[in-house]
């Protein structure tokens, strides 16, 4: 097993909270290497409090030890900040296709509705039902939906 | 402790997680369910922050302790967080003015911590900016809406800046170690951060017909470990697993 074979499977677990994401889309992974006693894994945390972090570890774990990498180490790094732009334009259009407005940069609010694209919008919650997601509605359709706030 | 470094982290850390744990027993009585997910957000965040910079505090200090040792088995005395988070809840217009205020120096202290001297503090610094821009963003614009609301939203956050005003002075006291930090460049001088903070607070007033108050005074001790007898029911709350069942895991 050689780095990139390493990297392709951390890369390809889904994100516990939004399994529509893999760690690879929401860009979290920020280096794979080959140490002394294994593979080294950098992986930076979204949001500072998020109970997923936790988590996103043991299923970085159980994905290699499923593949016979048995020497690793996980290592937890701040920098770079992970931001919403580290969500690769891939991930940006599967949160889409899922029914979260993606980050819109820049902007207070998400570009259109996930169901019917309209723009007419309006904030419901600031917060919503994870650390990352605001809850917002559209004037239009009616429906609810998540959007996954910008930082 | 010698290595000044350690009682940032601690100070920081200890803010957060005292305001976090404050904040967290609205979960599920908030007036609105709304206000009830924020309130929890805003304190899964401050609990990140205070995980990471508690484990910072642990490995400046590198006597085998945790984060976790130092947040549930330290004693009021050996805490330095500011008095302004160890205050009660009250009512939800304390709650939510306890938080602006809060708000509006952490996101300075952050701002100013990001330019400083020693990576491990940036790194964390920075990572906790973001959100509280979250933060700031939310309080500031509730309390405007509250203050410029009804006669009772006015009354209530009108009162409740009066009656925190005291202790939020204690955000800026100066420390010895505090010197030591400003000339090593890794942080600036509390006390001078007070004079852009209440500018901030002032035009925020004048947006929504409160009337900052104006005192200098506030009660002195925290950074030397002298609370209010409150942080003693905080702790006793918040300690009560660990001090009850000693190495307890989940």
């Amino acid at each position: 097993m050689n780095v990139v074979s390493v990297r392709s499977i951390v890369e390809a677990v889904l994100d516990p909270e939004i399994p529509a994401l893999t760690l690879g889309d929401l860009g979290v992974i920020r280096d794979v290497r080959e140490g002394k006693n294994g593979f080294e894994i950098d992986v930076t945390p979204t949001y500072s409090g998020c109970p997923a972090t936790r988590v996103i570890h043991e299923m970085i774990s159980e994905a290699l030890i499923k593949a016979q990498v048995n020497h690793f180490d996980i290592k937890k790094v701040l920098s770079p900040v992970w931001t919403t732009s580290w969500i690769s334009q891939i991930g940006k259009a599967k949160l889409e296709a899922y029914g979260i407005a993606p980050p819109n940069p820049g902007k207070s609010g998400p570009k259109s509705c996930p169901q019917c694209k309209s723009g007419s919008l309006s904030q419901i919650s600031i917060f919503g039902s994870t650390p990352c997601q605001a809850l917002w509605r559209c004037e239009d359709c009616l429906e609810p939906f998540n959007y996954f706030k910008c930082l | 402790m010698n290595d000044p470094r350690f009682h940032l982290a601690l100070r920081m850390g200890d803010n957060s997680l005292i305001l976090a744990q404050q904040n967290s027993k609205w979960c599920g009585h908030a007036p609105t369910l709304e206000e009830d997910i924020a309130l929890a957000n805003v304190s899964l965040d401050l609990m990140g922050h205070a995980q990471m910079w508690l484990g910072l505090a642990a490995n400046i200090e590198a006597k085998g302790r945790t984060a976790d040792e130092l947040a549930f088995l330290r004693d009021t005395q050996e805490f330095r967080n500011a008095l302004l988070c160890e205050r009660p809840n009250i009512d939800f217009a304390t709650t939510l003015v306890r938080q602006y205020l809060f708000d509006a120096w952490h996101l300075e202290q952050l701002g100013l911590l990001c330019a400083g001297s020693d990576i491990s503090v940036v790194e964390i610094a920075q990572k906790a900016f973001v959100e509280v821009q979250y933060h700031r963003q939310r309080s500031s614009s509730l309390v405007i809406k509250l203050g410029d609301g009804s006669a009772e939203s006015h009354t209530r956050i009108q009162n409740a800046l009066e009656s925190l005003w005291p202790y939020f002075g204690s955000l800026f006291e100066n420390s010895d170690n505090d010197y030591i930090l400003f000339k090593a460049g890794i942080s600036e001088l509390p006390a001078s951060l007070r004079t852009r903070v209440v500018e901030q607070l002032s035009a925020d007033c004048g947006q929504s017909t409160l009337t900052l108050p104006d005192s200098l005074f506030y009660h002195k001790g925290a950074v030397q470990g002298h609370h209010t007898e409150n942080l003693g029911y905080i702790l006793a709350e918040m300690q009560y697993l660990q001090r009850t069942y000693p190495s307890s895991n989940w």
